[in-house]
């Protein structure tokens, strides 16, 4: 009944917050606010949209923000993610070999397959929610390997994206791939594996200085007995595996077990405190304040850790609108790629070329650094990856193709000392482009990549028509006035070009 | 404590076995980057033990049925030690006693996968701490190099900055010279004053890039021939970019492929064979602009190999490895401890004896003269008598 109620008010939400039905009840936010909102909340945003969202108000803003998440993706997730997994220890050391290759490909498939989500879908705050959950709850393909594992654990952020923290970090704690990329897979009774219970506390939910290392040594007691299933590659719980003894958790005795440890580090103050300092990070300004943040803290806790609900309230405090913190965020390599595709009407039919994009930019998705995720921000920016950063945008920006003279089905990568001068450059200006990665890929997927690169086009003259005049160009690239304002003469292509470039646009 | 443990407990803290010890000069109050430090990462994990062959060791022989180098194969270094026959051009450094070689080199808790074993030896993090810094961009954010240098180190061959990689450091990549100069097209030295952080952070770095670009040559002209492929030609780059005046403190050079979990005796041969050359031809090269007294080499890597071969012929990951550290002022010789073939750990893998951390410990107070603590996190014992 309660459901069906949620599901009622959500479907009213979303018809009363859809552009040409709206009324504004407050002043219409503008172009600026709109596309402020929609850039820190997405990834870029097309001139369509930010025209439909500055004639809200702030507050109907947020609400359609919030309202349009779908825990479900648009794109169908690529078939070979469902195949059986290999079990390692049957194979030769050959057929070892092939089935990583393998993963590699599968990999390279899910990458591309989430990248077009972003590009695509009706809902992109889903999307960044997704993905700021991948950098929390870390794991990475690097360890964990079969790629249907780290499509599964996506589905199931994407799910809890929006939702509730406690039950999304329940489910994550019996996730197949986090069970193996923290080895609470192989941990059991008389040997606990401490691993998963250390970065539950540190990394998941308190943060350093809110635990002491007994807590963790009791903690994986509790954890033991959670595994996985090697021929399905999923959760199987193994009681002969798990200590059931009396343990001792934050000043709390029991006979824990992992589920009952979760409660009592949700049931932390510091937890709530932790969770809204990292929305605070993401979405507003690099440095919380402390008062504002409290409001948001209060409100993750009176709601059980109703994510939505902590946003609204985040998107809604007077720091997030605040003129001085427009523009300082560094955009991440996905915001870069995926956020000058949408905000600039790019086409890309098949975003796999991205994949090894972000990845060259430091933004390897499935596959961050280590438990602690992408640090972020000023990291994101070092004298590799911003002039990698700036080739791509002139790439993509040079002629409306991102590379064309490349595309040619001679693949992504040949035999270098055979190719021909002309050939090596090409070989030179990809690995460039993509890193060395791209030239791993073997037989259809290569045709895939140079099919995909030709692909990608950009129609500057229709972007273009929709601004009067260079101002609005600027305004509509950059949160912040150019570095180096462009020439006034400067038109079309050139100036889109010139404005990317600029030092402004690596910000959001 | 017995005997055993003793001589652990000792060659654990870097004392010496071998080479007397020497008094060294203390550290002064500003680093000395008029001496150049050259790291040469082995990427993938090179396999220590057929590097710097324990050959009479009988373990050794046993664990490596098939890819166990014999007595008569190896160059001889003392009675029970040699090194791969791929290191010969490296042999008039060894008796020119400009060559140390520091065995079993580790950490403690080692990790296994590439990617965090080399985050800890780029970071100097415990097996267990996070750092988001390099331990190099860490030492420069403290201790910069003269504003008239082209950069803080540069890093040739490699994408990632490594060591150098954080905010604190002047460094810029170079994959080849040609995409350097093309790409920094993109940068121009601007006043960042008035900005706010982020932006101010990205104008730091534009300012960077264009400060090295404007400084940086590739036309240098050396007599000395660079050896051919990926890894003469960034030799050669690093050497141009030394050689155009305006100085760097740090050469980061990068050597890729020595994950040889398969068919290793040729891959590996021929990448030895590769370092051995480009090494030799860096000297050479350094020497002709008079720079080789001034110059520390150290090679670096995420891990050793496993001393028990695996059933394709080649060696998976492992831990502690000897490390190569040459120069016109190094003290030649066997450091650290050998491997210890009969202590391999739950996975098959070997005890370390020095610290990674020590060696870093050794160029930040010996080489440069900056102390170590504070940029390594803690106090590690230098390797007493590696520098003269």
């Amino acid at each position: 009944m309660k459901t069906l109620l949620a599901a009622i008010l959500l479907a009213a939400s979303i018809l009363f917050a859809t552009p040409p039905l709206a009324v504004a009840a407050g002043a219409s936010m503008g172009e600026a606010d709109a596309r402020h909102l929609l850039n820190r909340t997405g990834f870029g945003a097309t001139p369509a949209e930010v025209a439909a969202y500055a004639r809200l108000s702030r507050e109907e803003g947020v609400r359609q923000r919030l309202a349009g998440f779908s825990g479900r993706p648009q794109v169908t997730p690529p078939e070979v993610a469902f195949e059986p997994l290999h079990r390692a220890r049957q194979l030769g050391e050959e057929e070892k070999k092939a089935a990583l290759r393998a993963e590699f490909q599968k990999g390279a498939e899910i990458r591309a397959w989430w990248l077009q989500e972003m590009l695509q879908t009706p809902s992109p705050l889903s999307e960044r929610m997704t993905l700021f959950w991948h950098n929390h709850f870390v794991s990475s393909q690097q360890k964990v390997k079969p790629a249907r594992l780290m499509l599964d654990q996506n589905l199931l952020l994407r799910r809890h994206a929006l939702g509730n923290f406690g039950v999304l970090l329940h489910a994550v704690a019996r996730d197949p791939a986090m069970l193996v990329y923290l080895d609470g897979a192989t941990s059991r009774r008389g040997q606990p594996n401490e691993n998963f219970a250390r970065e539950v506390m540190e990394l998941f939910t308190l943060g350093e200085g809110h635990y002491a290392e007994r807590d963790i040594k009791e903690a994986a007691r509790a954890f033991t007995g959670w595994s996985v299933d090697r021929e399905t590659g999923t959760y199987l719980w193994r009681p002969q595996a798990h200590d059931d003894g009396e343990k001792s958790v934050l000043g709390r005795q029991g006979r824990f077990d992992g589920d009952a440890v979760l409660d009592i580090l949700l049931a932390q103050p510091a937890c709530a405190e932790f969770i809204a300092g990292k929305l605070w990070r993401e979405f507003v300004s690099p440095q919380p304040e402390p008062k504002e943040l409290a409001h948001v803290a209060v409100r993750l806790r009176e709601t059980g850790y109703d994510i939505r609900a902590a946003l609204a309230v985040l998107l809604s405090t007077r720091a997030f609108w605040a003129p001085e913190n427009r523009g300082v965020l560094v955009k991440s390599p996905v915001d870069l790629v995926v956020g000058s595709a949408r905000t600039l009407d790019i086409r890309v039919p098949d975003a796999l070329p991205l994949a090894f994009t972000v990845r060259n930019l430091g933004q390897d998705l499935f596959a961050p650094p280590n438990v602690k995720g992408w640090p972020g921000g000023d990291a994101w920016i070092n004298a590799s990856t911003l002039l990698a950063r700036k080739a791509f945008i002139e790439r993509l920006l040079r002629n409306e193709r991102l590379v064309a003279p490349m595309a040619r089905a001679d693949g992504v990568e040949m035999d270098y000392e055979q190719g021909s001068r002309q050939q090596r450059q090409r070989v030179r200006d990809l690995r460039e482009e993509f890193g060395k990665g791209a030239g791993r890929l073997e037989g259809d997927a290569r045709l895939r990549m140079a099919q995909a690169l030709s692909d990608i086009r950009f129609d500057s003259a229709a972007w273009l028509a929709g601004f009067p005049d260079h101002a609005a160009v600027a305004r509509a690239l950059l949160p912040v006035v150019p570095v180096v304002p462009p020439a006034a003469d400067l038109q079309g292509l050139a100036l889109v070009r010139t404005l990317a470039l600029d030092p402004a646009y690596q910000l959001k | 404590m017995n005997r055993r443990k003793l001589l652990q407990a000792i060659a654990a803290c870097g004392v010496p076995m071998l080479v007397p010890r020497i008094a060294l000069a203390a550290g002064n109050a500003t680093a000395d980057y008029g001496r150049l430090l050259v790291l040469i990462e082995l990427k993938g994990g090179n396999d220590g033990l057929n590097t710097i062959v324990p050959f009479a060791a009988p373990a050794y022989a046993r664990l490596r049925p098939r890819l166990a180098l014999k007595r008569e194969e190896v160059l001889q270094l003392d009675e029970r030690t040699g090194a791969h026959p791929a290191l010969q051009t490296l042999q008039p450094l060894w008796q020119a006693g400009e060559l140390a070689i520091v065995q079993s080199v580790g950490y403690p808790q080692p990790n296994l996968s590439h990617f965090r074993s080399i985050e800890i030896w780029d970071t100097a993090a415990a097996s267990d701490q996070y750092l988001s810094d390099g331990w190099l961009a860490r030492v420069f954010a403290a201790h910069p190099a003269p504003a008239s240098y082209a950069a803080d180190g540069i890093v040739v061959g490699a994408s990632d900055l490594g060591p150098l990689a954080g905010t604190g450091a002047r460094a810029v990549a170079i994959a080849g010279a040609d995409q350097f100069q093309r790409q920094a097209r993109f940068a121009a030295a601007r006043d960042a004053a008035g900005r706010n952080g982020a932006l101010r952070h990205l104008l730091k770095v534009e300012h960077d890039v264009a400060t090295a670009a404007a400084r940086i040559g590739s036309t240098h002209v050396f007599r000395t021939a660079f050896p051919g492929g990926p890894f003469g030609d960034a030799v050669k780059t690093g050497c141009q970019a030394i050689a155009s005046g305006s100085g760097i403190a740090v050469l980061r050079l990068t050597l890729g492929g020595f994950d040889t979990h398969q068919n290793q005796p040729g891959t590996h041969a021929g990448l030895l064979r590769q370092l051995a050359e480009g090494i030799v031809a860096l000297r050479a090269a350094l020497q002709e602009i008079g720079r080789w007294q001034d110059t520390l080499v150290m090679t670096y890597a995420e891990f050793g190999r496993r001393p028990q071969e695996n059933a394709s012929l080649g060696t998976d990951h492992g831990t502690a490895a000897p490390h190569f550290v040459l120069g016109g002022r190094v003290r030649g010789g066997l450091h650290g401890a050998a491997p210890q073939l009969d202590r391999l750990d739950g996975n098959g893998n070997l005890p370390f004896a020095v610290d990674f951390r020590s060696l870093y410990a050794s160029v930040l107070e010996d080489w440069w003269g900056v102390p170590s603590s504070a940029p390594l996190g803690g106090r590690f014992a230098k390797l007493q008598g590696l520098l003269a």
